[in-house]
């Protein structure tokens, strides 16, 4: 037990120090990339916490993503605050809004927590095309440089980019490694294999599903409002069914209930999906596929399948 | 218009709007029902109908025959990928819940990308089998609209009677029951679960033909039949095929009305509020007789 402590925090901090590293080899595209792909993966861990460690299945996780990506970009845009406060606000926004949502849709169990999860995300898709005054719809708003700047730190400036984003990421990891090992995530793991049981142990079942759900719409949301500080903008697509759908595939794919799984999954997904774009107009059937392969051949992913097959410390 | 006539008319418009929600909500609580899966591709299903019913209509090119043809065909070759999909993937891991709805995603970006291949981008209208408009006092009304809805009356009855009346439902209604009392007296479950799906499919697929002369004939047109169906049946009460059909109509109806006289994303708003107020209120849906 302790020996895997040990491997398994040095495999993480080998990870976030290569990460680090990457910034001064990299060349500026993918420099750019892989600042994007961290904001992702912190997104897809918050939904790995739901989906990997609690079993509770979300289709409408980019409902958090947004609105912690609205709530920082409108602050921003329309009161000027710094963008610091503005990343509090968008993670804050989210956590709240996680929390309601949790209130309602819990009442449900299995399928209907899908489906449920995925019509509130799509009403506030339309909630925010029809608030097109204030959102400006798919277009989306633009955010000034100006107004994306911390002291001396332009969020502009790819160098500070990447490090802010290579920050929040190791505070999601961290965060997620933390809980997993803590007596909650214990409770998480085992409302996944049996919520039956558990609630006959004693737990309040309801209250942990909601606390996984609070943390996972806080980590979406604080990667949401990243993504909008970071990158200067703040549009509708960020809140369409397809981005509930990538946390889902980059999840599965890297593995669910593994820590590292959403980053290798997001990072392969990114890739591949760039590269096929460049060959054909058809990135659909590229994540279509990638869906129904995982499900048919791989259902534990890359890390799941590996930590079945040869590094059983694996968290 | 004054406001009497304008309210006749957004009801008639919701009512046959709620028709083909009907049929397509019922297709998917019929899956549900009895396979205990959720199809997240049903939408794509009504999609397929919709453009097979373009390639029907261009092929023949009498608008009247084009229609009836693809009535025919068109649920036929769906159902027939229905039947291949159930095999060759939902089959495979024995349809467990999470995996269904994963691999259902999927299949929802590969039909869709075929369509986009075959199809193309474009959105793409029918003309109606039928032309000729019912004339009331104040407005015309499109005769085809009002078929439209006799059609999916009928075959709304012919389902019920399907599954209440015959052998053939009888074993469905085995199924669903128990599953695996139904295999140890002999039913073959895992025939009946491809029938229901091809059935399902089928559903949305008529569905989808009934409303191209309507709306128009485009790849990502599955969505809101989908998000509409899942109202429905979430509403109704999952697996109620009762609940689906008079939640098709009030949600169907009332969609119609706030579309008509605000806007149709509010409707779905409101839609999504209702079912809200369902959940804390009803978790077992509002309609649901019996829980399994």
């Amino acid at each position: 037990m302790q020996g895997s402590q040990h491997r398994a925090l040095a495999l993480h901090g080998g990870v976030l120090a290569i990460l680090f590293l990457l910034q001064f080899v990299l060349p500026p595209y993918h420099h750019t990339n892989f600042t994007s792909i961290m904001v992702l993966a912190t997104y897809g861990i918050g939904y790995n916490i739901l989906i990997g460690y609690t079993g509770l299945l979300s289709l409408g996780h980019a409902m958090f993503f947004a609105a912690g990506l609205y709530a920082a970009g409108l602050t921003v845009h329309y009161f000027g605050i710094d963008p610091v406060s503005a990343f509090v606000c968008g993670a804050v926004a989210a956590l709240v809004f996680a929390t309601a949502v949790g209130l309602v849709a819990l009442r449900t169990t299995g399928v209907s927590f899908m489906i449920v999860t995925m019509m509130f995300s799509q009403a506030c898709f339309l909630l925010i095309l029809y608030f097109n005054d204030v959102t400006r719809g798919d277009e989306g708003i633009v955010l000034s440089e100006a107004a994306r700047q911390i002291g001396p730190l332009s969020l502009t400036n790819p160098t500070v980019r990447y490090n802010l984003a290579l920050a929040l990421f190791a505070g999601a990891l961290a965060l997620c490694f933390v809980l997993i090992r803590s007596r909650v995530g214990r409770v998480l793991v085992a409302i996944r294999e049996n919520e039956e049981r558990v609630k006959m142990l004693g737990y309040h079942t309801f209250r942990y599903k909601l606390l996984a759900l609070a943390l996972s719409g806080l980590l979406a949301g604080a990667a949401g409002a990243a993504y909008a500080l970071m990158f200067g903008y703040v549009g509708a697509t960020f809140a369409s069914i397809e981005y509930s759908i990538y946390a889902l595939l980059w999840v599965l794919l890297g593995g669910s209930g593994t820590i590292l799984g959403p980053i290798v999954g997001a990072l392969l997904m990114f890739y591949l999906v760039e590269w096929t774009s460049e060959v054909t107009e058809s990135y659909r059937i590229v994540v279509g596929a990638a869906l129904v392969l995982l499900t048919l051949f791989f259902p534990r992913g890359i890390l799941g399948t590996l930590r079945e097959k040869r590094l059983r410390w694996l968290p | 218009m004054s406001l009497g006539p304008h309210l006749l008319l957004a009801l008639m418009e919701g009512t046959v709007a709620a028709f083909v929600l009907a049929l397509t909500a019922l297709g998917l609580a019929l899956v549900f029902g009895v396979m205990r899966i959720v199809n997240v591709a049903h939408g794509e299903f009504f999609m397929l109908g919709a453009v097979l019913a373009w390639a029907f209509a261009h092929l023949v090119g009498n608008p009247a025959l084009g229609f009836l043809v693809a009535m025919i065909a068109s649920p036929i070759i769906v159902g027939a990928a229905a039947l291949a999909i159930d095999r060759l993937i939902l089959r495979r891991f024995n349809y467990q819940p999470e995996a269904t709805i994963v691999a259902t995603i999927g299949l929802l970006y590969i039909i869709q990308q075929l369509v986009l291949i075959f199809y193309g981008p474009d959105a793409r209208s029918v003309e109606a089998p039928i032309n000729f408009r019912i004339q009331l006092p104040w407005f015309g009304y499109s005769g085809y609209k009002v078929i439209v809805a006799g059609i999916a009356a009928l075959l709304l009855l012919a389902t019920w009677y399907g599954i209440a009346r015959t052998k053939l439902g009888l074993v469905m209604r085995a199924t669903q029951f128990d599953s695996e009392t139904a295999q140890a007296f002999g039913i073959p479950v895992d025939r009946v679960y491809a029938a229901v799906f091809a059935l399902g499919a089928m559903l949305a697929a008529i569905a989808g033909v009934l409303i191209v002369p309507i709306k128009q004939a485009y790849y990502l047109m599955g969505l809101d039949p989908l998000l509409l169906s899942f109202i429905v049946v979430i509403i109704g009460g999952l697996g109620s095929l009762r609940g689906a059909i008079i939640a098709a109509f009030v949600i169907g109806i009332s969609d119609g009305v706030i579309s008509v006289f605000f806007s149709p994303n509010l409707s779905k708003i409101l839609a999504t509020l209702l079912v809200a107020l369902v959940l804390i209120f009803r978790p077992e849906g509002l309609f649901a007789g019996r829980t399994r």
